[in-house]
């Protein structure tokens, strides 16, 4: 979200002194990268130039262009356009003089915030954007101030590096970027001395570090705007904000003590299996069925579990609900749930609590089964929501904007966007199509139900693959709607590939490098099909994007059940491996995902338009940067 | 020769109806069987040698015929073919030799009395024939043999020549039955030993702590990697499970029960898995003359993905399974469709499979196919019994094999 500027500002200081010192520097810096004009306004008030001048001159003269680019991005969503545009242009209008102060911040959020009841969106991502941004540039001016003037034998050797240049910069500018330079120092200190997640002293740390094991990314940047007020290490924000950027590091199940400490902390206890592939002991694997009764049993223990959030996270760990929007929604609902019934405890306030709630209830359901990438970035909206109300609102009028707001996730985010999705790629299908999908992606299915309806006269090879064997359900749905279909298993693709005119896949998540992460096969399919020059589809809701990166599958992925391997359902004639299942020398290795290589994909179509895989970054960070907002 | 014809239609049906599976299973029965048909032929005083061809050819075109996917039986077939016409054409050199000590001043009838046992084949194929029968050959024999046959057509002659002739002849005739009956058998011990010819290179390929990537069943490859363990090489081994057939799953019982580290992963998860593997090892169903492999389906995903990760991609092969032919479309004319029972369980899906629904077909189609074809662009390697070979040299293995006359049964 902050620019890559941002960290050099403090690491290179010569260059930054050569590039952006000049007098008429924002606007240098902003005409070769107008559509980074967004996120520069922080980055230059957290420079020393931006220190230097008052915070005011955070000009956003590129916002017009900007809101023209989005626009043009989200042209396709219609619902989402004039929200982000409509919230991007009023920002302007306000006034940026209550920066330092977070009184000021607060009224001017709660002044926007009625308003964003009545049309929904737009006021509402407005004042989110507000406050994103504020907090950043107000503390690093708090520290300025905080730092004391002294001249140190750092300082006086930044003068000498400077003497060039001595004419060009004024005293007021070097000093403060010394001071960003040790304050920098200081974040470090910090952050080789504890975690960062200590560092930020929000009260939800330790329910975050509860959460910590497989979502560490979303929690630590909610806990990042979650801490808006001036808190005492103020120097960190700065490597907060670098850190951000980068992807962090997931729960590796290899590393003994940490995986210890989580059992500790565990609800579900999971039995580990005992015979594992070498080469993914950083990737949980349990027993299956082992854990189900008992939790059910439990049920009437665990007090502080909501029993919504309880019932979802059963229904995933028995594998009642799965597919990436299912789970999603399922657990956004349970999350309305949470909402409706919450109360907030004497001497707590509701922001930190819920978040502290809310984190609980994700370790829960990632103790059922690891997040996918689709919930990780709900779940970070909904903390962003809470993070974000205003502490002036009542409780019941907070809930009912917590509810309205998951609603309108689950609307615009995940349903709007399906329609949008089958609405583009419905003109992609043409009669006499053979189009070929692997798996039982629910928004292909839409886009061949939709496309059968339109008349359009075309085939479906339902291509599937073991353990799951989801395509026969998908098969079934669409026999049913009378579309003709050719089911085959995945070793045939490249038999059937011949004839196949389209390819459309679904994906549980894009990944920023152009990967698609999906339905373990999915890599193949896609493979096969480049190898006989088919154009590959993906069809991928935008909330499903997610700014990481992956080469392999290996790296991060989920196991399934082992035992599904070595027994063939519906086939009793299989049996070869019936007692061997605990031989040391034999493994099964149950994948659940694979990572398609951005290369094999001929197009992503998303409720942002139909783009190159090329274009995925693009849209991570437009579309982050919206999502945080909102 | 009645019990040879019963036999001839007993094998005959057993292919048709499948009950034979495995191209090595294949082409032992049919050596075996060639073998007694052979041995049971009544040879002719006159021409032994075609006659016994003549036999052979109608044998093999209906063993062909019976199950055309099965390109080991052709392969045998025409192997036996090329011995009888190899030991034909060793047994009249000898004679010419022979011929040629007690005259030498006959020298150019004897040469053309090596077109003995090869009626109306011109001495062009002769001389291919003794070019393929592994001898180098000489300048002489190209010189000589070709103008003269093309200025003097062969007239089919048997006993024309001189008294002491015939009498070798007679002998000849008996000497070449069981020469190619001995041929015979050195092929049927060649294709029963190909699997241990093929391991004994096992050691030269895999290295320690390999990790190789196998799918389908094939005892070949079993028996390689089973060679590189007992030479106390460790690695591992991922099967893929091979759906819908599940020979992977059969694959690592053996394995594991020869006490390999064996990982069986789902058929889907080949190409997440192949940045981890350092070896592809696939035993093929039949070698195509252009390098082409047929193999287990799924193997042209496996391939392909090999070829994306720059996996090196072997295929095993014994010699009965090198087809002179060049493919044309192999994934559909080489191929066969199994049952769909295999993939979708019929009670469930009985409605929609059924032709009565108005327009005639069905809805709902399913495809099975048992075998997949790689191209040679994606094959690193063939280990075949002679040992290992580039695709672009498999033609040239195959000349080594086969007479060209052969090819088109």
């Amino acid at each position: 979200m902050e620019s890559r500027r941002n960290p050099r500002a403090v690491v290179d200081p010569k260059v930054r002194q050569v590039g952006f010192f000049t007098s008429s520097q924002p606007d240098s810096t902003h005409q070769p990268d107008p559509i980074a004009s967004e996120s520069h306004p922080v980055a230059s008030s957290i420079s020393p130039s931006g220190n230097s001048l008052s915070p005011v001159m955070i000009p956003p003269p590129r916002h017009n262009s900007s809101d023209t680019f989005l626009l043009r991005a989200a042209a396709a969503a219609a619902s989402a356009v004039s929200p982000s545009s409509f919230s991007y242009s009023t920002r302007r209008d306000f006034p940026d003089g209550s920066m330092t102060a977070s009184p000021g911040r607060v009224s001017r959020a709660s002044f926007s915030k009625p308003s964003s009841s009545l049309p929904g969106v737009g006021m509402d991502s407005m004042a989110a954007a507000k406050s994103s941004s504020v907090p950043a540039s107000g503390l690093t001016t708090v520290s300025v101030v905080n730092m004391p003037p002294g001249l140190s034998e750092k300082e006086s050797d930044q003068k000498k590096n400077s003497k060039p240049l001595k004419e060009k910069t004024t005293k007021a500018e070097r000093r403060a970027l010394q001071e960003a330079q040790r304050a920098a120092k200081a974040a470090a200190k910090a952050e080789g001395g504890k975690a960062p997640l200590v560092s930020s002293g929000s009260v939800a740390s330790t329910n975050v570090k509860a959460a910590k094991p497989a979502k560490p990314s979303s929690q630590k940047n909610d806990v990042a705007v979650a801490a808006p007020g001036p808190s005492e290490k103020k120097g960190g924000q700065t490597e907060k904000d670098r850190k951000k950027d980068a992807p962090h590091p997931r729960m590796q199940y290899d590393d003994e003590s940490r995986v210890v400490k989580a059992k500790r902390r565990a609800v579900v206890k999971q039995t580990e299996a005992k015979n594992r592939v070498e080469l993914f002991r950083h990737l949980p694997q349990y027993e299956h069925g082992t854990q189900l009764p008992d939790l059910e049993t439990k049920f009437f223990q665990l007090d502080p579990m909501h029993p919504a959030v309880y019932k979802v996270g059963l229904q995933y760990l028995s594998g009642d609900i799965s597919g990436g929007n299912a789970r999603c929604i399922a657990m956004l609902q349970a999350f309305q749930e949470v909402v409706k019934d919450y109360s907030t405890p004497s001497e707590k306030t509701l922001n930190r609590d819920m978040t502290a709630k809310i984190s609980s209830y994700v370790s829960f359901l990632i103790e059922c089964r690891p997040l996918s990438v689709s919930m990780g970035n709900a779940i970070r909206f909904v903390k962003n929501r809470i993070a974000k109300l205003p502490i002036t609102l009542s409780e019941s009028e907070a809930k009912a904007a917590l509810q309205s707001d998951i609603e309108r996730f689950i609307n615009e985010k995940i349903i709007m966007a399906d329609t949008v999705i089958v609405k583009h790629a419905v003109t992609k299908i043409r009669d006499g199509d053979v189009l070929l999908t692997y798996g039982s992606p629910t928004a292909v299915e839409m886009v061949l139900l939709h496309a059968h309806e339109l008349k359009k006269k075309f085939r479906v090879l339902v291509v599937d693959s073991r353990p799951k064997l989801e395509g026969q359900l998908l098969l079934r749905r669409l026999i049913k709607r009378g579309i003709s279909c050719t089911y085959t298993h995945i070793n045939a693709v490249s038999y059937i590939m011949h004839e196949v005119t389209k390819v459309f896949l679904g994906a549980s998540s894009v990944l920023s490098n152009g990967t698609v992460y999906s339905r373990v096969g999915t890599a193949c399919v896609a493979m096969v099909a480049s190898a006989f020059r088919v154009p590959v589809l993906v069809c991928c809701e935008a909330y499903k994007f997610h700014e990481r990166v992956q080469l392999d599958s290996i790296c991060s992925n989920e196991l399934g059940d082992p035992n599904a391997i070595s027994k063939v359902h519906g086939r009793e004639d299989i049996n070869y491996l019936d007692g061997l299942t605990n031989n040391a020398n034999l493994q099964f290795l149950n994948l659940m995902y694979d990572a398609t290589p951005s290369d094999y994909i001929s197009m992503i179509i998303t409720d942002y338009g139909m783009v190159p895989p090329t274009s995925v970054p693009v849209i991570v960070r437009e579309y982050q940067k919206e999502h945080s907002l909102v | 020769m009645p019990d040879v014809q019963s036999m001839v239609l007993e094998f005959v049906n057993k292919l048709r109806k499948r009950k034979i599976e495995g191209s090595q299973a294949t082409a032992r029965c049919t050596v075996e069987l060639l073998r007694s048909v052979i041995s049971h032929h009544r040879v002719p005083h006159a021409n032994q040698a075609s006659a016994l061809i003549d036999a052979v050819k109608a044998v093999g075109a209906q063993l062909v015929a019976a199950n055309p996917v099965e390109l080991a039986v052709g392969n045998v077939v025409r192997r036996v073919l090329h011995i009888i016409r190899e030991e034909d054409l060793s047994l009249a050199t000898a004679a010419v030799a022979g011929l040629d000590l007690l005259d030498a001043s006959d020298d150019d009838e004897d040469v053309n009395g090596k077109g003995i046992g090869y009626p109306g084949m011109s001495a062009a194929v002769v001389a291919a024939a003794a070019r393929s029968t592994l001898r180098p050959p000489s300048l002489q024999t190209l010189l000589e043999g070709t103008p003269e046959s093309a200025t003097v057509p062969y007239t089919s002659s048997s006993g024309a020549d001189s008294e002491s002739k015939t009498a070798d002849k007679s002998s000849i005739t008996r000497k070449l039955k069981h020469d190619v009956i001995e041929g015979v058998n050195q092929l049927i011990h060649e294709i029963a030993g190909c699997h241990e010819q093929i391991a004994e290179q096992a050691i030269e390929h895999i290295h320690q702590n390999e990790v190789i990537l196998t799918l389908g069943s094939s005892r070949t490859v079993l028996e390689f990697l089973c060679a590189a363990k007992e030479k106390k090489r460790s690695f591992r081994v991922f099967v893929a499970e091979g759906a819908p057939r599940y020979q992977g799953h059969l694959l690592a019982k053996e394995l594991v029960a020869r006490g390999l580290q064996t990982t069986v992963i789902t058929d889907s998860a080949v190409f997440a898995m192949i940045s981890r593997v350092n070896m592809v090892i696939i035993g093929a169903h039949a070698v195509m003359a252009n390098g082409g492999v047929i193999g287990p389906v799924g193997v042209n995903m496996a391939a392909l993905a090999a070829k994306k990760h720059a996996v090196p991609f072997v295929v095993l092969a014994g010699s009965h399974k090198l087809c002179p032919l060049y493919p044309h479309n192999p994934e559909v004319l080489l191929n066969e469709l199994r049952s769909p029972s295999e993939l979708l369980d019929f009670g469930e899906f009985s409605d929609c499979l059924d032709f009565g629904t108005g327009s005639g077909s069905p809805l709902l189609q399913v495809v099975n196919p048992t075998f997949d074809y790689v191209p040679p662009s994606l094959v690193s390697l063939f280990i075949t019994d002679t040992g290992g070979h580039n695709p672009s040299y498999m033609y040239r293995l195959i000349a080594d094999y086969y007479s060209a006359d052969d090819l088109v049964m």
